[in-house]
């Protein structure tokens, strides 16, 4: 509507107000960087107020932060990890958001990629008595795949199956979207619930250990190495626990960014994402390609799963993620969808989380959080208006 | 309307400046009462940037305004609205899910908690009735026609008790039944004493309607309250776009080719689910435009629709060069080299947020040079666009900009370039040339010709008559999904009856 042009802030005690100018102009692009700084840099000033008003000293408090997350080689290592999974989620959610395909089931699609892999790993374990439909394709698995397999096949195999569980969670809601304009908001939420519940099913019961809610320790042949595996090499690596999904996280973006920039398949995304009808127009089939989309945003996920599951828990249990699926759709919103941006971005929320626990396990490094992200996404409006500071009156 | 009535607004060196562009430059306008007076220019001259300064929308950096005489300064349209100004935008501010009657009340201090909906749909009704204006006050909004949602808008200002009404090109989204009951409209108020800016860049609309009419260029005032009784078309064309406009296109005749596309008895449904069109047969030849009639939901979208793959063809088959391509996909309707520029550009035809380069290669990025293997070579692209840019002329800063940042006219431009770069067997224009101003009319036509010069076969559809006698070789007229008849020559009376369903063959 027109009236945004001017939409004066009225106070009359107050000698100036502000007015809001749609840009007319393409914005230069340092605006698009400068404007995020500048609201990391107030939000965190706003976070130093709240901190002061707790009765805490705000600088030593970041400087905790900053030295928790960022202080040391060995955090550093520690928040490539609490990274990993998130650099995943965000990417899948990316995808799938450049498309305007709001799939809020990463977690959902998270755990079915731990399951799936996991499944790898365990089907020679399945106990006697279990039904047919777990048995048998258990025992295909455990013929194929034996507990003694060495890592290189073990651990693709886990990677492919993690995947694919993922890519499965986002198929059936894809499906339901494309044939059935199903809302998928609704149904990747839904899928969420059933997944948590099935991977409950398993740990509780088919790969229970010993009655507690875990199933047993992988064979080491099914971890992911660590840095702190070639210690013996590189004496620096000692205690190290960066794994090798950081490396599955990082081509992973490098690959979702190709396809979004330099691929036929990503130009149809970014068509269909902003323009449907036009996408329509120009032949472009939308029906197949939310599938797809679907489907990659969930294997991404799965893959993230996996990664968790293999590189840091190595078991399947059901506290698994703290919410890395639900994360995942702030950090594809922080970097503005940029597969790219996402691996920094996933860096510093990474950081947060861990530096976070280390002062308090929720409360104010929650609100810090809360802050950023509200300001990242009120400093949007600033790519769109171009704000003035004129005279309360005065003819402009 | 004698010179002698009071002036009811009076505009006095207008000055509004946006980044990069002067607007108004020293702009001065005089309104009578009781008149319509028309404010005319081509795309950019400054007409809205003018009303919307006197709607409150935006201050101006210098001049003053007067209404009746009172020097007045807006700060927002609230204040315009209470002396007496209002303004109807070209897209309407209504809410979809709300009643006519609710639409109307937003944003009024009265009622204050209660609506008692039943006693202002009353007053709602009494008034439409008192101005000719066809409305049922208790309909939800989304169930209206484009003209009917426009009704509403008059309606909302009237009842704000609006005198002076300001209509920001009324007419762009009508159909041209509608415009004849907006006109009637539009008179009736006149006659009660409200007063009209009717903004438009159509020559013909402005003689029909406006009793003065003043003409903007490049934000400057080239005639200011001219009678229309007093001019003519060729003149306010002049003055309008600052040369002579040749009305005439220098058409050669030329013989046409072989068929290119064959319709046979086509049937389809529209969006509701109802026929479309009934048993549709046409052919066109190479090297020949063959012109659309109809009055607008006749069922020629349907008709581009279904030739393009858009579209399902319940019955009939639809032959390109000889192939059958009935109900194959649209990608498959591009590869044989059928290009379409569609009815709706911003909806349809373009990409909003993705740049020029982007919308360039919608067509094309499948094939090479565009397309190697999975990967799409940027620099090809950027390198189309660039040539395009300078070929068609579209104005924009760079070929990043996003598609949404482009005027009317640009973004038809684009929309041309893309399609007819292709250099398509087959065109299918859709109102190609609808909503922009004359100069770029001209452009458009040109390039149509051009087009049939170099033998490719024009399926033209247009609400403008005189654009469809101008360039067809053949005219066809479609009436309620079937056609009604052909026409050669230039016999707009044949034509007319044959829209309006009088008269069939």
């Amino acid at each position: 509507m027109a009236t945004q042009a001017t939409s004066p802030v009225k106070s009359p005690a107050f000698p100036f107000r502000l007015r809001f100018e749609r840009r007319v102009e393409v914005p230069p692009p340092w605006l698009g960087p400068a404007v995020s700084v500048g609201a990391i840099v107030i939000a965190l000033l706003l976070g130093a107020v709240v901190l002061r008003l707790v009765g805490g000293d705000p600088w030593a408090a970041y400087r905790h932060i900053a030295r928790a997350a960022f202080g040391d080689i060995g955090v550093f290592s520690d928040t490539l990890v609490k990274a990993t999974p998130l650099i995943l989620t965000g990417l899948a959610c990316s995808v799938a958001f450049r498309m305007k395909l709001w799939n809020i089931g990463a977690e959902g699609q998270f755990f079915a990629g731990a399951l799936a892999a996991s499944a790898v790993v365990l089907a020679p374990y399945v106990p006697a008595g279990a039904p047919g439909w777990i048995a048998i394709p258990a025992a295909a698995v455990a013929a194929l795949i034996p507990p003694t397999a060495p890592g290189w096949i073990i651990i693709p195999a886990m990677l492919v199956a993690g995947m694919l569980g993922g890519a499965l969670w986002g198929f059936i809601p894809g499906w339901l979207k494309a044939k059935l304009r199903v809302n998928e908001i609704i149904t990747t939420l839904m899928m969420n619930y059933i997944v948590i519940a099935l991977v409950n099913f398993f740990v509780f019961g088919v790969w229970s250990e010993g009655g507690f809610q875990m199933s047993r320790t992988f064979q080491k042949a099914a971890w992911l190495p660590r840095l702190a595996d070639f210690a013996t090499q590189v004496k620096a690596f000692r205690g190290l626990t960066t794994h090798l999904g950081l490396v599955f996280g990082v081509i992973a973006a490098v690959i979702v960014w190709y396809i979004l920039y330099r691929s036929r398949w990503g130009y149809e995304i970014r068509l269909i994402g902003d323009n449907p009808r036009a996408a329509d127009y120009a032949g472009i089939n939308i029906t197949r390609n939310t599938v797809l989309v679907l489907m990659t945003s969930g294997a991404l996920a799965g893959l993230a799963g996996m990664s968790e599951i293999a590189g840091v828990v190595h078991r399947l249990q059901t506290s698994i993620s703290p919410g890395y699926g639900f994360s995942g759709i702030i950090i594809a919103w922080l970097a503005k969808l940029n597969p790219l941006v996402v691996v920094p971005v996933s860096i510093l929320f990474g950081g947060l989380i861990l530096a976070g626990r280390e002062i308090q396990p929720s409360g104010v490094p929650r609100l810090i959080q809360g802050i950023i992200l509200f300001m990242l996404i009120a400093s949007e409006v600033l790519m769109h208006y171009r704000v003035r500071l004129v005279r309360a009156g005065a003819e402009e | 309307m004698t010179t002698s009535s009071p002036l009811a607004v009076e505009m006095r060196g207008i000055v509004k400046r946006f980044p990069g562009v002067l607007a108004n430059d020293h702009v001065d306008f005089e309104l009578r009462a009781g008149e319509i007076h028309a404010l005319l220019g081509e795309n950019g001259a400054g007409k809205s940037t003018l009303m919307s300064v006197l709607a409150g929308l935006y201050k101006p950096e210098a001049g003053t305004i007067l209404v009746r005489g009172q020097p007045v300064s807006f700060n927002s349209p609230r204040d315009a609205t209470a002396r007496g100004l209002g303004m109807i935008h070209q897209h309407f501010t209504l809410i979809p899910s709300q009643t006519v009657t609710e639409n109307i009340l937003l944003g009024l201090d009265e009622p204050r908690f209660f609506m008692r909906l039943k006693a202002y749909d009353q007053r709602m009704a009494e008034m439409s009735q008192r101005f000719g204006l066809q409305i049922t006050p208790h309909v939800k909004v989304w169930q209206l026609s484009v003209g009917e949602q426009q009704r509403v808008e008059i309606l909302k200002m009237l009842y704000r008790g609006v005198d002076v009404l300001i209509m920001d090109e009324p007419t762009a989204v009508l159909a041209p039944q509608e415009i004849g009951e907006l006109f009637k409209t539009l008179r009736a108020m006149v006659a009660q004493g409200k007063s009209i800016i009717f903004i438009s860049h159509k020559l013909n609309e402005v003689m029909a309607i406006a009793d003065r009419v003043t003409v903007l260029r490049l934000g400057k005032v080239t005639a200011a309250g001219l009678k229309t009784s007093e001019t003519s078309i060729p003149e306010l064309a002049r003055l309008m776009v600052g040369r002579t406009v040749l009305f005439d296109l220098d058409k050669k005749p030329q013989e046409p080719g072989v068929v290119v596309l064959q319709l046979e008895g086509v049937c389809a449904d529209n969006d509701k689910g109802l026929p479309a069109l009934r048993g549709v047969s046409l052919t066109v030849r190479a090297g020949e435009i063959v012109g659309v009639a109809g009055v607008a939901g006749n069922g020629q979208t349907e008709l581009a629709e279904v030739i393009t793959g858009l579209r399902r063809c319940t019955a009939g088959r639809i032959l390109v060069n000889g192939e059958d391509v009935t109900n194959r996909p649209a990608s498959v309707t591009i590869h044989k080299g059928v290009a379409h520029v569609p009815e709706d550009r911003t909806h349809v035809g373009s990409a909003p947020t993705l740049s020029i380069t982007d919308n360039v290669i919608m067509k094309s990025y499948r094939q090479p040079p565009l397309a190697r293997g999975w990967a799409l070579d940027g620099k090809a692209a950027r390198q189309k666009a660039e040539t395009l840019k300078v070929e068609y002329t579209i104005a924009a800063p760079t070929v990043d900009t996003p598609a949404r940042m482009l005027s009317g006219g640009n973004l038809q431009r684009m929309i041309l370039a893309r399609e007819l770069s292709s250099r398509p067997q087959l065109l299918i224009a859709m109102q190609p040339t609808r909503g922009l101003d004359v100069g770029a009319i001209e452009g458009v036509q040109r390039l149509l010709l051009t087009q049939r010069e170099q033998g490719a076969a024009i399926l033209l559809s247009s609400e403008e008559l005189d654009e469809i006698f101008t360039l067809s070789d053949r005219v066809i007229v479609m009436y309620s999904g079937e056609i009604a008849g052909e026409v050669h020559g230039h016999d707009a009376e044949t034509v007319g009856l044959m829209m309006t369903g009088a008269k069939r063959m």
